[in-house]
């Protein structure tokens, strides 16, 4: 029995932990649960699943960047069919809430993916993707119009008792904006951020180094942005934030908390050290313990400006 | 798949550009096959931030020997690390080889650093087959022919060896090929190896190749490394978990 309370809620969800696995860093979880035991995480958000399977973009989809990594995969990913069919058997073996992270290229798409999921026990809750920068239709074109992330969060809202967290783009002007609009339809949480639009040339050829010129930027070099982000919705918005961003140990969980973050997502670093999202819930237990937090909730937005 | 702290016992030079590490990893050199590959992380730093994929050059006891090219930061930085520091090695990962068969004579051909794969490759086969390696490079310091066996060298500048390119040597060759019952196996640059599907194909020539992509993950969960298959498909295959081999007819190179 843990000496500390990790628990956190994201509406009617508890999470045993803020520790929560992000969307297109884990794949379907098969491949992550060889080096972190699921059991212990927070939550898993699975790849993006769009209603048919979607094969992404050609390569280069990759390229790294100081402290960071830019990535155009195009929501590459087996469709709601297969998911239920192929992957879900797995993920059921595990005692994680599910996640599923929704996109589409039109409303009414986001709308049948949800419907069709929403009556798989499995589900916890659903993530919709309103901000990927790598793809033309949906994705950043629905994420950086607030009347589109509105009518969106309604529509599916409509269609699931399940608790419903919008991931906005990093890529606006005001995101409390979109957190507003998402909480006033109905969302339980959002999601801050999705990656941020970049793009690298090499210097003789003079072409871009991922194939779809622009892609989305993750990793450390982020985290900055992401907490700035996380705290203009917490000081304007009263709804649960799940921080993402750079996320590289327990510390970087504690300042996404402190911030405004009720729970966090770990992706990048998924990559580089598969075995670190275990490792950091035990250190953030070890963390409350040396400096007396009963509840780790208490954190929450207890920035001192 | 697992990730291990290794010793690393000796950096070799083999040429100004070339390195070979030599690390101690004996959970790693029991069970790694060749044509499998291992993810590096260079440093704890954020900088470079992500591992690099490294095919594994040789195998000898319980050690393993990784060959490189000094190409930028995280490459220099292996090649500048301690006698005794350790490197947090991923693997093993991919699929390797498929080394058995009814050929009688394996022909080894290799591009730049292609060649890296090699010597474990000839490690396995020396008893059993013939082995014949071409080997090729835009000059003589890009030909790398570290303990390869039987080998035939081609530069496009003609500086070593055959005058051309390795495909072009092996045509040159046709006759002994033909001769015996083959199979090849191959590593280089997408040039050279789209070449070579051709030249297999229009001779019928059975070929495993080691392909690369840049890849964040090593073992499927980043997505970053698709290759088109041959075959109507309605998605990639993916470098680092259906590969790094392939048999050169089933992908789009």
């Amino acid at each position: 029995m843990s000496k500390v309370d990790l628990s956190v809620k994201i509406g009617s969800l508890t999470l045993r932990n803020p520790i929560m696995l992000a969307s297109g860093t884990v794949g379907y979880g098969n491949e992550i649960s060889e080096f972190t035991d699921l059991n212990k995480l927070g939550g898993i958000v699975t790849k993006s699943l769009s209603l048919k399977p979607r094969k992404g973009n050609p390569p280069q989809r990759i390229v790294e960047t100081p402290s960071g990594m830019l990535n155009a995969i195009g929501l590459a990913n087996v469709g709601v069919e297969a998911f239920i069919k192929e992957k879900i058997p797995f993920l059921k073996k595990y005692d994680v809430p599910l996640i599923c992270n929704i996109a589409a290229s039109t409303i009414e798409e986001y709308v049948e993916c949800t419907k069709i999921l929403t009556s798989e026990e499995t589900i916890k809750a659903f993530e919709i993707n309103v901000s990927c920068p790598n793809v033309k239709e949906g994705g950043l074109s629905f994420g950086n119009d607030l009347k589109s992330v509105a009518q969106i969060t309604e529509k599916v809202r409509a269609v699931t008792t399940k608790p419903l967290i919008m991931k906005l783009s990093p890529n606006v002007s005001y995101i409390a904006e979109f957190a507003k609009a998402a909480k006033e339809n109905g969302a339980d949480a959002v999601s801050a951020i999705n990656t941020l639009v970049g793009a690298s040339f090499n210097i003789f050829t003079r072409k871009p180094k991922i194939q779809n010129v622009t892609g989305g930027l993750s990793g450390p070099a982020i985290k900055p942005v992401a907490i700035a982000k996380v705290l203009e919705i917490s000081r304007q918005v009263e709804m649960p934030i799940i921080g993402i961003g750079g996320i590289m140990d327990w510390k970087d969980v504690v300042e996404f908390m402190i911030a405004g973050s009720t729970a966090v997502q770990i992706g990048t670093l998924n990559f580089i050290d598969p075995t670190a999202p275990g490792k950091i819930v035990n250190q953030l237990e070890e963390h409350c313990i040396k400096n007396g937090i009963e509840k780790i909730s208490a954190l929450i937005a207890s920035y001192q400006l | 798949m697992f990730i291990t702290n290794s010793p690393v016992e000796e950096i070799l030079e083999i040429n100004p550009q070339i390195y070979l590490l030599k690390v101690l990893s004996p959970e790693l050199t029991s069970i790694i096959k060749p044509g499998q590959f291992l993810n590096i992380r260079v440093t704890n730093r954020t900088a470079p931030l992500l591992r690099r994929p490294f095919s594994v050059c040789d195998v000898i006891g319980d050690h393993l020997y990784l060959m490189f090219n000094v190409m930028g930061e995280g490459t220099s930085m292996l090649a500048h690390k301690q006698i005794g520091s350790h490197l947090d090695i991923l693997g093993p990962l991919g699929n390797g080889f498929n080394l058995n068969g009814s050929y009688d004579t394996a022909i080894i051909v290799a591009g730049g650093l292609g060649a890296a794969p090699f010597p474990f490759v000839t490690r396995m086969l020396e008893r059993k087959k013939n082995i014949i390696s071409f080997v090729g490079g835009r000059s003589e310091h890009d030909v790398i022919t570290y303990n390869l066996k039987n080998v035939q060298i081609a530069s496009d500048d003609g500086s070593v060896g055959f005058k051309g390119n390795v495909v072009q040597l092996l045509e040159q060759n046709l006759e002994l090929l033909q001769s015996q019952k083959i199979k090849i196996f191959a590593c280089g640059p997408n040039a050279m190896l789209r070449v070579l599907k051709e030249f297999c194909l229009k001779h019928n020539f059975d070929c495993e190749v080691s392909t690369e992509c840049a890849m964040a993950c090593g073992f499927g969960i980043c997505q970053g490394c698709p290759i088109e298959s041959t075959a109507q498909s309605e998605k990639y295959l993916l470098v680092c978990k259906d590969g790094p081999v392939f048999n050169i007819k089933d992908v789009v190179i």
